[in-house]
């Protein structure tokens, strides 16, 4: 009784908290080192952007948190338990810049693919499917095989396979990354109404700083080499709650100062990368700490 | 309604530009296949015109340069014409009183050979899979046995004949005892397995990164991720090598019924006639053509197989 008391009570708090995080990778060419000293905490039901240049390890934290990945140093949790915990839980669902359908099997047979390993019964995973079908658009394709579909539809059975275990969490790398422009701006407003549905949290990776913009509560802006947070954007205090937006912010004059404001967080991390004293000038959320280490790290 | 039409209509229904409706790949239709046994017959009646070409062109004792024969002999001794081939097989074996037709004795040899292949093909699919599974288990194993699979198969069959027929002929399981015939078939499947252990390595290590972790993120075990992920998306890797295990079996047994000393099969049989050839030179031919047909009913076998699996292989360009 009480050990179920104690696994519910974090599902209010956090749904995912890092601290202090490191990951170094070692290679054959010498080490890498791709995340130093991160923190971020996401609340429950919140969305959470991580933007930045390539290679500052949007990726890899994202996998971290998904236990794909080890962290070399720091800690991870998701809902207070720790990420292998919450992994073997289901208590994400996951989606990449490619679809990474099944082949052989058929739109619905992909989306139940995560029940079936899951031991959930055939009449179940069925009704599951259907309405996970009916959420994204694509019931009349439930027969159809992936390669009968276009990249966009592809990349929403996807989504729907990541929420066919009721995730509290979603985890996204980039999904709309290899669609249309026109495409990609549809996915974002259906993902903005899936959140609203689902209520589940969701640490989104994106290169795209609209795309930020139109879906975060808060944007993470990342810097390279090695990847630590430059700056934290709180985009929700002007557009308001992430899951209430609709197409027409698209077009308002406060969407165009978020834009802006995570333009300049961007560029002001690519400037420190170049110059040391670019650093010195840039205040974000870190504690001072922090802002000493990066201080007294060669450039 | 015209399939056009009906995909405007789901077009129209779900408004999204992304919704373009792709057209099902076309099934291999019943036209590429009566086309294919076309090109089949056509393949089959050049050769014979060919052969036939060659012996009105070239000599009846070839053609020497400096004292060697550099186009082979085309006298009806060497090379019958394609009819009196065809004809022979419908000839008593011999002309013993109740002999059967040729063709008779070729096929009951050629299906006691097909048997044995079977048996050995089945072996060497059986041993290559677990290998194969082995060495993706552990990358370890994959070091430590690949490079012995591959050598494995530079051992000639000459050599090993002998071998598996000493070390049968130790074994006895209580009133089982080890016959010829089980030499032949451990010999076909010692050249079976080798295309399947390394074909089905390479399609169990197919999967693209993005596929190992998603399954890894739905805390999927070995054997799930084996099932549902690895093994269905080996199979276009693995047809082609069955294919080629059933052409080694075939091989395999031929040449290990002639070398084991085996009776009853088609290897024994193209001995046994073309040591007679000289009174009968069309004879000679007809235990080749069994052996012609029992390769094409074991490739024809896997690609039935293969049919099966169809639906293992979309996308995949159909040579
Ligand atoms: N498996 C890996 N092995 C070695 N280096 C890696 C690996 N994954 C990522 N990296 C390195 O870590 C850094 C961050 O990569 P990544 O997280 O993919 O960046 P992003 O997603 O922001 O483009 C890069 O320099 C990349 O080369
Ligand atoms: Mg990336």
């Amino acid at each position: 009784m009480s050990s179920g008391r104690k696994n519910a009570a974090p599902t209010t708090g956090a749904a995912v908290s890092v601290g202090r995080l490191d990951k170094v990778f070692d290679t054959k060419g010498g080490t890498v080192h791709a995340l130093q000293g991160i923190d971020v905490e996401v609340a429950a039901g919140e969305f959470v952007s991580l933007i930045g240049p390539s290679g500052c390890g949007k990726s890899t934290l994202l996998r971290i948190i998904a236990d794909l990945e080890q962290p070399t140093g720091g800690t991870v949790t998701v809902f207070g338990k720790d990420a292998r915990r919450a992994r073997l839980d289901q208590d994400y669902g996951i989606a990449f810049q490619q679809s990474g359908l099944l082949g052989w099997r058929t739109i619905a047979a992909n989306i139940e693919l995560p029940l079936e390993l899951h031991g959930v019964g055939a009449r179940d995973r069925h009704a599951r499917s259907a309405e996970l079908l009916d959420l994204v658009g694509l019931t009349e394709f439930a027969d159809r095989f992936p390669d009968q579909l276009s990249g966009g539809m592809q990349q929403r059975v996807a989504i729907a396979r990541s929420l066919a275990e009721r995730p509290n969490l979603l985890l996204m790398d980039e999904p709309f990354g290899a669609l249309d422009e026109m495409t990609r701006e549809r996915m974002q407003t259906e993902l903005v109404r899936i959140c609203a549905e689902t209520g589940a949290a969701v640490v989104f990776v994106t290169h795209s700083i609209p795309e930020a913009a139109f879906l975060s509560d808060r944007v993470v802006v990342m810097s390279p080499r090695p990847g630590r947070i430059q700056r934290v954007v709180d985009v929700d205090v002007d557009l308001g709650p992430a899951h209430e937006r609709t197409d027409a912010l698209r077009e308002d004059r406060r969407f165009f100062g978020a834009v802006t404001a995570i333009r300049e967080a961007l560029h002001a991390g690519s400037a420190s990368a170049g110059t040391p004293d670019g650093a010195q000038r840039i205040t974000g959320p870190t504690g001072p700490d922090d802002r000493h280490d990066r201080l007294t790290e060669p450039a | 309604m015209s399939e056009r039409a009906a995909a405007t209509r789901v077009a129209a229904r779900s408004a999204d530009p992304s919704v373009t409706l792709v057209p099902p790949p076309r099934p291999a239709g019943r036209r590429g296949r009566a086309r294919m046994a076309l090109m089949g017959v056509l393949g089959v009646l050049a050769t014979a015109v060919l052969w036939e070409l060659y012996k009105v062109v070239v000599p009846d004792d070839g053609v020497l340069m400096a004292g060697v024969r550099v186009l082979p002999r085309t006298s009806d001794i060497a090379m019958p014409h394609t009819w009196e081939m065809v004809a022979r097989l419908f000839e008593p074996v011999t002309r013993a009183a109740g002999a059967d037709p040729l063709w008779l004795a070729i096929l009951s040899a050629a299906g006691f050979s097909l048997g044995i292949a079977a048996i050995g093909w089945v072996i060497g699919v059986v041993v290559g899979l677990a290998l194969a599974l082995l060495m993706q288990r552990f990358s370890l194993a994959e070091s430590g046995v690949l490079p012995w699979v591959v050598l494995s198969q530079t051992v000639p069959l000459i050599a090993l004949a002998p071998l598996v027929r000493n070390w049968g002929s130790k074994l006895q399981v209580g009133p089982i005892s080890w016959e010829n015939w089980m030499s032949v078939a451990v010999i076909a499947s010692y050249l079976a397995f080798f295309p399947v252990a390394v074909g089905a390595l390479r399609g169990l290590q197919s999967p693209d990164a993005i596929h190992t972790d998603l399954l890894r993120s739905y805390a999927a075990s070995w054997r799930q991720t084996m099932v549902r992920l690895r093994l269905p998306a080996s199979v276009p890797y693995l047809l082609p090598a069955l294919r080629l295990a059933a052409a080694n079996a075939v091989i395999g047994t031929v040449v290990a019924e002639v070398s084991i000393g085996l009776k009853g099969g088609i290897g024994r049989m193209i001995l046994e006639f073309a040591q007679s050839a000289g009174g009968d030179p069309p004879k000679s031919w007809g235990p080749i053509f069994g052996a012609v047909l029992l390769g094409l009913l074991a490739a024809g076998s896997v690609a039935l197989l293969g049919v099966g699996l169809r639906r293992y292989r979309r996308g995949e360009e159909l040579a």
